[in-house]
């Protein structure tokens, strides 16, 4: 306790010193330990998604000790009642056995299920905001591929586990894939021959999905959400603009301790909200469906929530088959697999394609205002409304049903808004971002109304409108402006259709613009006003 | 050390990237800089910093009740044998007690980092991401040193076999999948069912045959080969299932609108199609008795049994494939021969295993009139 | 003391987390409650209504649509040989009379007392022969044993689920007409719309599904009935779109609420 003596080394340090001795943990610390992350509600849409995926991790490790992947034919002998003595496949059975004859294997089954829609989700929504607010710009091209990978992984982690437990209801799922892919020409049938070793369904497909569902697709999984993590560092976060917030800061709290603070407590927060909706909500109850069989289906047959779009798309596919040479095609089949093949590589490409357009080489650390860009706002909206409207047709008979309309008639009223919908949709998200922008500047320039009236000496009624602070307006007033390119000829004075084609997007990108208010404007507002 | 820093900014500061149709703004404003820091009720009164510590205490210790209550749950709520309340009540309480130990910890904690822990925003400055000019550097040339000796550019024959042989490498993994199904041609799982001259249609599960006089009109029968019913999954029940699925109607005579070469398939309006879908593959299987249409509830094709279930809505193309059916000495209905053409969804291969001699293909006003 | 006060301030979360507890106090109270919510008994098959008595209801309430002998028109089936199960089920679950002219007949409170039904059941099968209503003994369903009702379970995907789904949650059928929901549905309609297929239903007679059979898929429509859920609400059992809603609106609305109360700066 004296000053004098030299203090006896804590039981931390020396465990600190052990590690660092061993592992030069202290350079990463020193390195990481105060790395500035911004706070903003949009960035831990990304936590929601890693934290769910941890929860799927631990919840899914749990039921693989009771899950029996096999098909081999089972007489169900456990504790529910409606199915007893019928025959099954042992997976099936298992799970049955993990939902009724063990304790908490039905809220595990619950966690794993429910945290498995939350991830797809808040993949999706997390995408959503980074489209929305340009965050995927240089440097983060990369990295947007990446979380796009990750998006199409963890639907093939869901598709993979939802067929597991070879109920009805993902039998039947299987059963369309595979009608999918014997659609495919030259390859399909034996594609689907060999998937499912032999005939359909056969005795394999469950222990090969589930082998690809518990260690192939999870690791690659895990690889990417690494480099994903990783790229975020080296990149930093993004951040809003705002008073004290450039290109070339980042402003936020500090890893430790209140990053690591929060993020920690957020996990257990997404952790528990999971588990709270797992006690109290049913999630696929496969003993309502009963063991898979070719010949029963349900009403109401549809897949999880992020495999809609897809069976969406086949729902309002014309019905066309042509017959060439002998050999048949399945248009109806064909061609949404294209349209949506198409739409997940234009999204995936997005980045790289407008970066060709605006040929902007510049980084990018300020998100944007979605208003800031009313085109790119509009692009993403449309492709919301198409993803959105396939994804509303995979409901079509339950949409019919619950607002009593012909399931007919709403297949044609989606057919129509499908094809449609995107452009009308562009057109008004665009008048409403950049009328939005206008009541920017209109706020910028007059001030915001403040909601005193006040009486002139000639009887006529005024709103003061007051002018914004400094520091609350610097958002409304700074972002990039863009305006279109000319077509000029290059060095050998040739005009390429390359440098056409640019001009002419930049114009459709940026014809209708609003330019970020100047000072001399500001002066000149006020003069007016007073 | 301070001599590496200024290079480092320095390389970074020479990097002008191209604007491309970004503008430059002149009379732009100035970034006024961070706002003054708010200090929290927190921060400005020890007395609620304390209740705030409190409150995060609680929170700690509501989470070490969860965790207490899950392990009640799981030793004083057991599931009993067959007794679903048991069950549900077990997955409640156990569920509940481990969502408050999570959200007990998540909740203190994030009660303890906005009251409590400093919020002061701190500034980190960005660098370009690209690597600093002597590291590029230094990067470019350890791959010209590589090169140089091991002389793979040099020594092009080296490289060129290398990359042949890496090329090559892969394939046998591309062969190795062969064996994931059986010898044999893809097709052949595709094109015969069970049903033969003289099967029996039987229902589905119990395996009894089935009288023409118990198909009464207005009534639908799922049906299968009486043969099937005595088989094992592990003998592939489920596989023929899957090809040999029928739906049996019985259509007033008046309504039933057969193409003549094919009056011969059904028995005194009684008829029976498979119940595969041509679309995708699932069952066919509602159907409605004064409309005489069946519908698919996966993506609502719609098929018009009067008119040999031609597509009448839909995604899908072609009718279901009909089974030509009779009866025996005994009134049980029987199949006269397999299907003539392979049942379920198109592939690209379908029409070479249509059976040419018994097809009777429909003509095309019959299926190409869609509603 | 101080700590319950402060408790009390962070309501957001504190009225989330108590509207859940009363959601799962009141599923657990109606879980309790529901198993004796369906005792209702069977009409009785033999009641002393006369023929006479149900020509006169029918003349003056059906005879408009079927004609003024059951002969049907081109607004009403003709209803000769239908018998009295047919009357009953249509009557007693008030499909008829129509309340207006649709896809289907939709069902509410039946507009006849179960003797003015029997009456004109009664008439209906005096016109022709036709299924009548199905005996106490047919729709006792405690005869039915544990492998019963999983055969029952087992007939019930094969030949009902396509329409009615699986839980019999309902589902849509072709222009406008729909399978409607089987919950909490007297044995005896259950019977009935069996054997007489009504509207759309297709008719599963005897030697299609037995007496027997149709007992043991009542046994397990009732089962449905009495053991709720056992992972708590099942979301209409409408299968996984109910689900996805669920996720993305609370599951994940919800979270969305907390990520803006995490980053919100405390006063």
């Amino acid at each position: 306790m004296t000053t004098a003596t030299p203090q006896r080394p804590t039981l931390t340090s020396k465990a600190s010193n052990y590690l660092d001795e061993r592992t030069s943990i202290s350079t990463m610390v020193s390195m990481l330990g105060r790395k500035i992350f911004p706070d903003h509600w949009s960035f831990m849409l990304g936590e929601v998604a890693l934290y769910s995926f941890v929860v799927i991790l631990l919840s899914g490790t749990f039921l693989t000790f009771f899950f029996e992947p096999s098909m081999a034919e089972v007489h169900y002998e456990g504790s529910y009642v409606p199915l007893k003595g019928i025959e099954m496949s042992a997976a099936y059975a298992s799970a049955l056995d993990i939902s009724f004859d063990i304790r908490g294997g039905l809220l595990m089954r619950q966690i794993h299920h429910w945290a498995a829609l939350l991830f797809v989700a808040a993949i999706g929504l997390h995408m959503l905001r980074v489209f929305f607010t340009g965050a995927f710009r240089k440097p983060r091209e990369l990295n947007w591929v990446i979380g796009f990978i990750l998006f199409i992984l963890a639907m093939a982690e869901g598709f993979t586990g939802y067929s597991l437990p070879d109920d009805l209801l993902s039998g039947n799922g299987l059963a369309i894939i595979n009608g999918m892919i014997k659609g495919i020409p030259i390859v399909g049938t034996w594609i689907s021959y060999l998937l499912f070793g032999g005939h359909f369904p056969g005795h394999d497909i469950v222990p090969r999905l589930f082998v690809l569902h518990i260690m192939l697709l999870p690791a690659i999984l895990i690889v990417m959400i690494g480099l994903h993590m990783v790229l975020m560092v080296v990149n930093k976060h993004t951040q809003f603009a705002g008073p004290g917030r450039t290109n070339d800061n980042v402003v936020g709290v500090p890893v430790m301790p209140m990053f690591a603070a929060k993020a920690g407590s957020f996990f257990f927060i997404v952790f528990g909200v999971i588990a709270l909706i797992s006690a109290t909500f049913t999630i696929n109850p496969i003993w309502n469906y009963g063991p898979y069989d070719p010949s029963p289906v349900s009403a109401g047959t549809q897949p999880d929530w992020y495999i809609g779009f897809a069976d969406g798309a086949l729902r309002l596919a014309p019905g066309l088959e042509s017959e060439i040479l002998g050999l048949t095609l399945s248009w109806n089949i064909l061609l949404p697999m294209a349209v949506l093949g198409l739409f997940i590589v234009l999204v995936m490409f997005y980045p790289f394609i407008e970066a060709w357009i605006t040929g902007d080489k510049r980084e990018h650390h300020i998100a944007e205002r979605p208003r800031n860009n009313p085109t790119r706002t509009a692009i993403g909206a449309a492709g919301v409304w198409f993803y959105a409207i396939m994804w509303a047709a995979a409901s079509s008979d339950l949409i019919a049903t619950h607002f009593h309309l012909n399931v007919f008639q709403v297949t044609w009223a989606l057919q129509a808004m499908l094809v449609l919908g995107p452009f009308l949709v562009f057109w008004l998200t665009k008048r409403i971002a950049i009328g939005l922008q206008k009541k920017d500047r209109e706020i910028l320039l007059h001030g915001y109304e403040s909601g005193n009236i006040r009486r002139l000496p000639g009887g006529a009624y005024i709103e003061v409108h007051e002018p914004v602070g400094e520091y609350e307006s610097w958002r409304l007033k700074s972002f990039e402006a863009y305006e279109p390119v000319m077509v000029r000829p290059n060095e050998q004075g040739r005009i390429t259709a390359g440098v056409r084609a640019r001009a002419a997007l930049t114009r459709w990108f940026f014809e209708d613009r609003i330019a970020p208010v100047t000072r001399g404007e500001l002066e000149a507002a006020k003069h007016d006003d007073h | 050390m301070s001599a590496d820093q200024s290079a480092h900014q320095e390389s970074h500061e020479v990097v002008v990237h191209d604007r491309g149709a970004a503008i430059v703004q002149s009379d732009a404003f100035e970034n006024p800089g961070l706002p003054p820091h708010r200090p929290r009720q927190t921060d400005l009164h020890p007395e609620k910093a304390d209740r705030a510590e409190r409150t995060v205490v609680w929170w700690f210790i509501a989470s070490m009740l969860g965790a207490v209550i899950a392990i009640a749950a799981y030793i004083m709520v057991p599931i009993e044998q067959g007794d679903m309340a048991s069950v549900r009540f077990n997955n409640l309480f156990l569920g509940l007690g481990i969502a408050l130990s999570l959200l007990g910890i998540g909740l203190g904690g994030m009660h303890w980092a906005r009251q409590l822990m400093s919020d002061h925003e701190l500034v980190e400055e960005r660098h370009l991401t690209r690597g600093s000019e002597p590291n590029r550097t230094r990067a470019v040339e350890i791959f010209k040193l590589g090169d140089e000796e091991s002389g793979f550019s040099r020594r092009s024959l080296i490289r060129n076999t290398l990359i042949g042989a890496v090329a090559l490498m892969p394939l046998p993994a591309v062969v190795l999948f062969r064996d994931l199904a059986p010898a044999g041609n893809a097709v052949d799982v595709l094109t015969h069912t069970m049903w033969k001259a003289g099967s029996r249609l039987a229902l589905d599960p119990s395996g009894t045959p089935i009288k023409a006089d118990d198909v009464t009109i207005g009534s639908a029968f799922h049906v299968i080969p009486a043969e099937l019913a005595e088989m094992t999954h592990d003998e592939g029940y489920l596989d023929q299932k899957a090809l040999a699925s029928v739906l049996l109607v019985r259509l007033p005579l008046d309504r039933l609108n057969e193409q003549p070469d094919r009056a011969g398939w059904s028995y005194d309006g009684i008829v029976a199609y498979s119940k595969i879908c041509t679309h995708v593959g699932c069952p066919v299987a509602l159907y409605e008795q004064q409309t005489h249409h069946l519908l698919c509830p996966c993506h609502q094709s719609t098929f018009d049994v009067t008119n040999h279930a031609k597509v009448v809505f839909g995604p899908a193309k072609r009718p279901l494939p009909q089974l030509p059916i009779t009866v025996d000495d005994e009134g049980y209905l029987v199949a006269q021969h397999d299907f003539t053409e392979p049942i379920g969804p198109s592939f690209f291969e379908r029409l070479h295993y249509v059976d040419e001699e018994k097809h009777i293909p429909l003509s095309s006003a019959e299926t190409e009139t869609r509603a | 003391m101080a700590a319950r006060k402060k408790t009390g301030r962070r309501h957001p979360l504190a009225s989330a987390a108590l509207l859940i507890i009363g959601l799962v106090a009141a599923g657990g109270a109606s879980v309790a409650v529901g198993s004796v919510a369906n005792a209702e008994p069977a009409p009785a098959a033999h009641t002393q209504a006369t023929a006479a008595e149900g020509e006169a209801l029918f003349r003056a309430n059906c005879a408009s649509c079927h004609g003024i002998d059951a002969e049907g028109t081109p607004n009403g089936v003709s209803l000769i040989g239908v018998g009295a199960a047919s009357v009953d089920f249509q009557v007693m679950t008030g499909r008829m009379p129509m309340a207006f002219q649709g896809p289907q007949a939709l069902q509410r409170d039946p507009q006849f007392t179960q003797e003015q039904s029997d009456a004109m059941g009664a008439y209906i099968a005096s016109l022709a022969p036709g299924p009548a209503v199905p005996s106490e003994e047919q729709l006792d369903t405690s005869v039915v044993d544990e492998e019963g009702v999983a055969n029952g379970a087992e007939l019930f995907r094969i030949n009902c689920a396509m329409c009615h789904n699986v839980a019999g949650a309902g589902g849509a059928l072709t222009e406008g007409k729909f399978a409607p929901h089987l919950r909490d549905i007297d044995a005896a309609h259950i019977y009935e719309a069996m054997l007489t297929g009504p509207q759309n239903m297709p008719v599963f007679n005897d030697q299609n599904i037995s007496p027997d059979e149709k007992r043991e898929i009542i046994a397990y429509l009732h089962y449905l009935d009495e053991n709720p859920s056992v992972g708590g609400f099942d979301l209409g059992s409408l299968g996984p779109v109910s689900e996805g809603l669920f996720i993305w609106i609370f599951g994940l609305g919800g979270i969305v609420a907390v990520t803006v109360w995490l980053t919100s700066k405390p006063n």
